[in-house]
């Protein structure tokens, strides 16, 4: 009689501990802010999503029934004294048993690995994305604590945000002037390192028109946390009136403007009409003696790097032209 | 004059902030006091006799995860200074160069101060003890690394109130680090704190490599030994092959500071990329050095307080053996991003996931070894239970991570803090905390209440999941790591927030702990614990708690894995061991020369740290006259005489 208003109160307890936790928890995920890794707007993102969803439920399938098998066995075999469940206290090898869980966990990963190989080399960020139109070249430089992007194509530059077409595949270039930063966008795809003495290329897209947030994620001193700009995917139209605004609005971005630029401080967002002929070749091979790159062997990007630099000389030099 | 002391004295110390003169006034009450309780009592003989000079592994082991637990309450401060700035969007409580700083020494401190000696303390504490032997190896070795490590640790920590702390992040990378953009002397206060505990921490490596491998009882085959001996050997094996490649590493970035050399330079050549290949050659077996030691405890744990053999022993030790290997192919799973290339990725993307399976394989050991046993729910058991659906989850967020093409979304984001959070408190915190409680009689000859305990557990625990569980989430808003803070706009401030409230609760978990300990301590003769307090199954628990500094009086077998609990059996049955003779025990003599020697590597680091040459010379030179001084002492052993050994054994254990 007396003891069962106290095992009741111990039962109670966890549960309402365990609903708070969870309340806790689920609330704030249900209020505010947007899922932006989970709502991809182009092709690479959705991609990514899709793959962190296969691999989520292919861990699931593993991690739900053994979950709940902790759960069983510890409430069964709890010593208690009128617990009638088995006690087998030498029971401690069973060839069978652990062959089952040698190979419940292989099976898995190897399916895991099979699609993760697949998708490696599928959005490997060098690969161009397939497209009838012809990407629009974008060269992204992280500076001590902002962005400066440059559009070799149209002879502009900016600040702090970046202007795209929609629906057109974009060809980030991206070095560093400053420590290793790294350039995300998580509605359009995953992240890409931006470092010195590199070219790095990258291939997003947006599907729709928007606005997206994008901000650096290796950190890089200071004001690390400023270093964060808006994209603006837009129509065709626009984005070409948005270039001859700027060309037409803004100043020139001179090496001095860029000098001052690129010591260390924050920035607003700025729009220059154009920029100095080669200023990312330049940027890319500051500190790099006599041609021979610091990273000129680095895996499979080294061909794509080298590659890359040529392609943005070309673009360079069309645009002066 | 003056007016240049004064100068000299802004620079030297870390000015202005209040933070920083709290820390000031602090540091300085607490040292007087312990001074003046110190004189007060006449404690400096018993001080340096019994712990500064000692060289019995019990008492290192306590002084490991004394240090250890006064470390976890400092980055313990540093993480909810950061959650406090978190908290809301736009705060103004930490400047971002602080709140750099901040991240960064508890980083460090976590990974380095904290998860290290804790677990060098349980090694020293019960490895010996396990396998039957008197000592380690070298115990001399042994004083000298932790010396090492509690004054690197120390010169680390200075860092806070002289000269400024360093803020490029626990691993450091370059070029941020390099003299071009982190001028000031914090860096090379993090260089030389952590290699100082380094050669100790290789050094502890070597040393029970040595002992495990040479000074196991009788009968005790590689396949009889204890679980927690295993995944110790392994964690050395580690240790063996990864710290050098630390050490290489900060030495050469020091030589880019100091030397004006260009390793890892953005230029003339330098390579910033080569440090983050290096770093985490050794970061990523890092990782696996801490967390082996909890499996091993929670082998132990679950087996005890189920009453049942361990499931699957070969299993295990083989999954423990692959994990050790395995964890040295890894490290560029950490830059997935860094443009290696596809094959690069897709190698490195498959060897991660492969540390799944043998990881899986013991998870499901543990299971079967509860399956048919009759579990107990003291504290050891309970934080090995909540280890268990933690350390499920966290492994398949693990998992996700690997998945490289994946990872570009993840990675630098609150997903991977969760994360790795989740497998570093869940696995390694409770681990060492179940291995602290489980072992806490054998150490300390009492009991430590439960209710108290209790408290703590489910603090710690629902403050975890309500602290990391929202970080995921916001992880894929898109917050990026190390952010100091962010605006209204971002949608964030929720899930900050109720990450921020379940960070305070374990704080006071840690609380709970520590009032926990204090009531064991003030009523601790009433609390006085027996030899096998737990039903132990190990040899361990077949000695009076707390061991005699001997250990064993007599030399035990060791031809069971389960030593002890087939000898309860064999007892139980009426057969007892044939009676053996005592005799003399050859036991080594304390001796300063670890204590002072790392003064020296103190005072060396110092004068690195600052640029003065002279100082650290002079600190060099004292290291060098230590060496000397030890190679010629011959007076470092003495025999401890039978009678002896009568009288303390009958003391110990009344009538047996
Ligand atoms: C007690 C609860 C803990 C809380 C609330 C906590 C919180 C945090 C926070 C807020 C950060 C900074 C995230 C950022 O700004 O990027 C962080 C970073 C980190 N924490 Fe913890 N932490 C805790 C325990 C631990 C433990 C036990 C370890 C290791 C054993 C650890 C290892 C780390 C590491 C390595 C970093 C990365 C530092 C860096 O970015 O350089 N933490 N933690
Ligand atoms: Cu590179
Ligand atoms: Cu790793």
């Amino acid at each position: 009689m007396n003891k069962k208003p106290r095992s009741l109160i111990r039962i109670i307890i966890p549960v309402v501990l365990t609903l708070v936790t969870i309340a806790l928890i689920v609330w704030p995920m249900l209020a505010g802010g947007q899922y932006v890794v989970l709502d991809p707007k182009g092709p690479i993102g959705s991609s990514q999503r899709d793959l962190i969803v296969i691999s989520t439920i292919l861990c699931a399938v593993v991690i739900v029934p053994v979950l709940i098998l902790s759960a069983v066995i510890v409430w069964r075999y709890r010593d208690k004294p009128d617990n009638k469940a088995a006690y087998e206290p030498n029971w401690a090898h069973s060839t069978k048993a652990e062959a089952i869980w040698w190979t419940v966990p292989i099976i898995i990963i190897g399916l895991l690995a099979i699609v993760t190989i697949r998708y490696t080399y599928d959005l490997e960020p060098s690969k161009p994305l397939a497209s009838e139109k012809a990407p629009v070249t974008i060269q992204v430089s992280s500076l001590d604590w902002k962005w400066l992007f440059m559009y070799p194509e149209q002879g502009i530059a900016t600040v702090n945000t970046l202007n795209i077409p929609a629906d057109r595949p974009v060809k980030f270039e991206l070095t560093a002037d400053s420590p290793m930063n790294s350039f995300w966008i998580p509605q359009l795809g995953g992240q890409i390192y931006t470092m010195s003495g590199m070219a790095m290329t990258l291939y997003l897209q947006a599907d729709h028109e928007g606005q997206y947030w994008g901000s650096g994620a290796n950190f890089t001193g200071e004001h690390f946390a400023q270093m964060r700009f808006d994209v603006n995917a837009t129509s065709e139209e626009d984005f070409d009136k948005w270039v001859n605004d700027v060309k037409q609005q803004s100043q020139p971005l001179t090496q001095e403007t860029y000098n001052t630029l690129a010591e260390p401080g924050t920035s607003n967002v700025a729009y220059y009409s154009s920029f100095p002929e080669g200023l990312f070749q330049d940027i890319v091979t500051k500190y790099v003696i006599d041609g021979q790159g610091a990273h000129s062997k680095h895996g499979g990007s080294a061909d794509e790097a080298s590659g890359a630099k040529e392609s943005t000389t070309q673009d360079v030099d069309k645009s002066a032209n | 004059m003056l007016e240049r002391l004064k100068e000299f004295a802004s620079e030297f110390f870390v000015t202005g902030d209040p933070l920083i003169y709290g820390a000031d006034v602090a540091i300085g009450i607490t040292m007087i006091t312990i001074v003046a309780v110190l004189t007060y009592f006449k404690k400096w003989g018993w001080l340096w006799r019994n712990w500064l000079t000692t060289v019995d592994h019990k008492k290192i082991g306590i002084m490991y995860i004394i240090a250890s637990i006064i470390m976890l309450f400092r980055g313990g401060v540093d993480a909810l200074m950061m959650r406090l700035q978190l908290a809301m969007p736009n705060m103004d409580f930490l400047h971002p160069e602080h709140y750099n700083q901040v991240f960064t020494t508890h980083g460090t401190i976590m990974i380095l101060f904290m998860a290290m000696p804790f677990m060098f303390g349980l090694f020293n504490v019960i490895v010996p003890l396990q396998i039957g032997a008197r000592d380690v190896a070298f115990p001399f070795l042994n004083a000298l690394s932790f010396w090492l490590f509690f004054l690197g640790a120390m010169l680390f920590n200075l860092s806070f109130v002289i000269g400024g702390s360093p803020d490029a992040g626990w691993l450091s990378y370059p070029p941020l680090s390099e003299l071009s953009h982190s001028p000031g002397v914090g860096q090379n206060f993090y260089i030389w704190g952590i290699q100082i505990s380094g050669i100790g921490s290789l050094a502890t490596g070597i040393n029970f490599l040595v002992t495990i491998i040479k000074m196991r009882a009788p009968g005790m085959k590689w396949m009889k030994m204890p679980m927690f001996t295993w995944s110790v050997f392994s964690t050395c094996i580690i240790i063996l092959f990864a710290f050098p490649i630390l050490t290489v590493t900060l030495a050469l970035l020091f030589l880019d500071r100091f030397a004006g050399a260009h390793f890892f330079t953005l230029d003339l050549g330098g390579n910033p990329m080569m440090y983050i290949n290096l770093i985490w050659m050794w970061g990523h077996p890092e990782v696996y050095i801490v967390v082996l030691p909890a499996f091993g405890v929670f082998s132990e744990i679950v087996s005890t307080f189920s009453r049942k053999k361990l499931f699957g022993y070969k299993s295990m030790v083989f999954a423990m053996l692959i994990i050790s290997f395995l964890s040295f192919f890894t490290w560029a799973h950490h830059f997935f991003t860094m443009g290696s290339g596809a094959d690069v990725n897709a190698f490195f993307a498959i060897t991660t996931m492969l540390i799944a399976i043998p990881t899986g394989v013991k998870i499901f050991n543990w299971l079967f070894t509860m399956y048919r046993g009759r579990i107990r729910m003291a504290t050891p058991m309970m934080w090995t239970l909540a280890f268990i659906p933690c350390f499920i989850v966290g492994g398949m967020t693990g998992v996700m991570l690997s998945v490289a093409p994946a990872d570009f979304q993840f990675h630098n984001s609150y997903f991977l803090i969760a994360h790795f959070h989740q497998v570093l408190i869940g696995g390694v915190v409770f681990g060492y905390f179940a291995g602290l409680y489980y072992w806490w009689p054998k150490m300390f000859g009492f009991q430590l209440e439960e209710k108290l305990g209790k408290w703590a557990f489910w603090t710690w625990n629902i403050g975890f999941y309500v602290c990391f569980m929202p970080q995921y989430a916001v992880g894929l808003m898109g917050m990026t790591r190390r952010l100091s803070t962010y605006g209204w706009d971002t949608g964030w401030w929720e899930l900050n927030f109720v990450s921020t409230i379940g960070a305070f609760l374990m704080g006071v978990g840690f609380l709970f702990q520590v009032a926990q300990i204090a009531d064991g301590i003030r009523k601790y003769k009433s609390l006085k614990a027996s030899a096998d307090p737990w039903d132990g199954r190990t040899l361990e628990w077949s000695i009076p708690s707390p061991a005699p500094e001997y250990n064993f009086a007599i030399t035990p077998r060791g031809d069971d894995v389960d030593e002890w609990w087939e000898e309860k059996e064999r007892r139980a049955k009426g057969i007892y061991p044939p009676e053996q003779p005592l005799e003399p025990i050859h036991m080594p003599k304390n001796s300063a020369i670890p204590f002072v020697m790392s003064i020296f590597w103190f005072i060396a680091g110092f004068g690195f740290v600052f640029g003065w040459l002279w100082m650290a010379i002079l600190g060099l030179a004292g290291v060098g006259i230590c060496m000397i001084a030890r190679s010629f002492s011959y007076d470092t052993d003495y025999y401890i005489p039978v009678d002896e050994i009568k009288r303390t054994e009958a003391s110990l254990r009344g009538s047996v």
